[in-house]
């Protein structure tokens, strides 16, 4: 099984181009825990999410300066192939997107398929098993691994999304917005699944709903702008309990309580 | 007071009146026929006198319309009028080309059409199976040479490309688009004579022709069909730690695969009744030739072609297989749209 790992991100600046997104970020993410990102629209949590593996760089135009160790490696020194880091890091997106060519079984294997890892039939199948199992999806669908993955809902398509993305066994699981496009019920599976998960992975998750973040977070970190054209930065972040009931920056706790914009 | 008057004169109300629903076909259905009737009175031509028709019922629907059920009615019963006859109108050369080659065609597409050659055949008789043949490695030969580049083309200037080489490439690709078919022939034959001296005939050089047509036609569709995949699968692919070359590989065509399918057979439809560019690369051939590398070799176009131009002393036979060939490369063509479709439809996928 895959091992959780820290990751310590020091006077992070990521820009588009020209436009300075994100401002000097220093931050510790612990392993074995969830690490809730919540702040308004807009003021980068995407953007900083997607730096932790190295996704940041896709955006054409897009830099970034500063350092993000991964337990004890630097993923932006100039040696390191971000192909492997995305492999350690996993990522999990706000709209579900299964592959649309491939069946549900073939979706969970394609972390490993894709990467032609050979593999014997049976360990395939353990393999895809156990993350459907993971993702809590696997009672749901084993009946039917050959139905295109797309054919399912929503909520089920998220959770084939996530099992995927541990299927590869990432050390960290970054997760932007994955419940915005679920209904309550499936939310809360999803959330109950995160908790479940932080045994095993480190999460960072990306969420507008307050009460997710105090539900299923342990670390919350509060990302605010000050204007919009400036960057975003990270204004505060501690124990999930202290930034909802005893913030030390007023702005987060105007956030936390709605009393923003 | 001003206010609430607004809001209540300004409504229409919910429910209004409405022409019988035989009503606007009824007009143009008066109209067409009356156009018809005056046509065959006088002199004027009958498709100048619908095409007045339509414009006609399209202007009296409208006005009686507007009168009993208001102007938003009258515009949507007008406007479908119009599309309707826009759409007949321009499947109408379609239907009447496919009438004429069906009907003229058929009196030679017998047996022996598809089992002889046109070696020694004077008057009547004889058959295109050489044509057949060779249009079919020749196209083929095209195919196979302008698909793989193509996509690869296609794949560079939407995956990889950037900056002034994409649109440069971009520019030529168009340019090469419009390439008239004949320029394409005399740059095969340019290409062979450097090689092989003057008065080379050769099928594969009516492939090279006929490939040039091709590329551009498969980039351009193969681009569009990249172009809708969506961000995010590339993106899923790459956070499962995929490399971007497998992406594109495993994810990416795989997804955009029905729609270069579609492209690769448009492609192969524009090319395959091309006769200038074969007339001058393939040459005449009367007998069997299926070595594309071994001299001239014959071809559905340039055969039927030939039969016209040079029909014997009674010129029907000849014409009648000039038809026949029409005839059997429209069936090619369907054959291989078809073909194509069951092949997509046993192993292919939607993108949503
Ligand atoms: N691809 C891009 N190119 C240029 N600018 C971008 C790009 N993506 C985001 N931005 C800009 O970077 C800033 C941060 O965007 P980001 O998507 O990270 O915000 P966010 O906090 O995730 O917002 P939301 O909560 O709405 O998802 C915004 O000002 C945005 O306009
Ligand atoms: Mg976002």
């Amino acid at each position: 099984m895959s091992s959780a790992k820290s990751v310590e991100v020091s006077d992070l600046d990521l820009y588009y181009g020209s436009f300075h997104a994100v401002q000097n970020v220093n931050m510790t993410i612990q392993p074995n825990k969830v690490t809730a990102l919540i702040g308004s629209s807009g003021c980068g949590k995407s953007t900083f999410l997607r730096s932790l593996n190295r996704m940041h760089e896709l955006v054409h135009g897009a830099r970034v300066e500063g350092s993000v160790i991964l337990e004890g490696q630097d993923i932006y020194a100039p040696d390191v192939d971000p192909v492997a880091v995305r492999s350690q890091v996993g990522m999990v997106f706000q709209q579900p997107n299964p592959f649309p060519t491939m069946s549900i079984y073939e979706n969970v294997a394609a972390g490993l398929r894709l990467n032609s890892r050979r593999m014997k039939k049976p360990a395939m199948d353990e393999i895809v098993e156990r993350s459907l199992r993971g993702a809590n999806l696997w009672e749901e669908v084993k009946n039917r691994l050959e139905r295109a993955g797309s054919g399912l809902s929503g909520g089920q398509q998220q959770r084939l999304c996530i099992a995927r993305a541990i299927a590869v066994e990432p050390e960290v699981l970054l997760m932007d917005e994955p419940c915005s496009a679920l209904d309550p019920v499936a939310t809360l599976a999803i959330e109950e699944l995160i908790r479940e998960l932080k045994v095993n992975y480190t999460i960072v998750i990306v969420t507008h709903n307050m009460q997710q973040a105090s539900r299923a977070s342990d670390i919350t970190g509060f990302f605010n702008l000050e204007e919009s054209g400036k960057p975003g930065r990270l204004v505060e972040i501690d124990e999930t309990e202290t930034i909802f009931s005893n913030p030390a920056n007023k702005a987060t706790e105007d956030y936390v309580t709605g009393r923003f914009g | 007071m001003s206010t609430a008057s607004v809001a209540s004169s300004a409504r229409a109300p919910i429910t209004h009146d409405s022409l019988p629903a035989w009503g606007p076909w009824a007009v143009v259905g008066g109209v067409l026929l009356a156009a018809v009737a005056l046509g065959s009175a006088t002199e004027v031509a009958l498709g100048v006198l619908l095409l007045l028709g339509v414009v006609l019922s399209v202007g009296v629907v409208y006005v009686w319309s507007r009168a009993v059920e208001g102007s938003r009615r009258a515009k949507d019963r007008s406007v479908t009028i119009a599309v309707t006859a826009s759409f007949l109108l321009a499947i109408a050369p379609l239907v009447s080309v496919l009438y004429t080659v069906l009907s003229r065609g058929l009196a030679r597409f017998d047996a022996p059409f598809f089992t002889e050659t046109a070696r020694n055949v004077v008057g009547e008789g004889g058959g295109a199976s050489h044509a057949i043949v060779g249009t079919l490695v020749i196209t083929g030969v095209a195919t196979l040479a302008s698909v793989p580049i193509g996509i690869m083309a296609a794949i560079y200037l939407h995956e990889y490309g950037s900056g002034r080489l994409k649109k440069a490439l971009t520019f030529f690709v168009d340019v090469m688009t419009g390439i008239p078919s004949i320029v394409a022939g005399l740059f095969a034959v340019a290409l062979f004579v450097l090689f092989f001296g003057p008065g080379i005939r050769l099928g594969v050089m009516g492939a090279v022709a006929l490939s040039v047509l091709m590329i551009p036609i498969v980039v351009r569709s193969t681009e569009e069909m990249l172009k809708i995949v969506p961000d995010g699968l590339r993106e899923a692919s790459y956070a499962l730690g995929v490399p971007k070359w497998r992406t594109i590989v495993k994810v990416v065509l795989p997804t955009a695969l029905a729609g270069i399918i579609t492209g690769v057979m448009v492609a192969v439809a524009r090319v395959i009744g091309e006769t200038a560019p074969l007339l001058i690369t393939t040459g005449v051939f009367s007998s069997m030739n299926s070595n594309p590398f071994d001299g001239r070799m014959s071809n559905l176009p340039v055969f039927a072609f030939n039969q016209y131009k040079f029909p014997g002393a009674i010129p029907e036979p000849y014409i009648d297989r000039a038809w026949a060939a029409a005839l059997t490369l429209i069936v090619i063509v369907m054959t291989l749209s078809l073909a194509a479709r069951l092949i997509y439809r046993r192993f292919g996928t939607d993108i949503r």
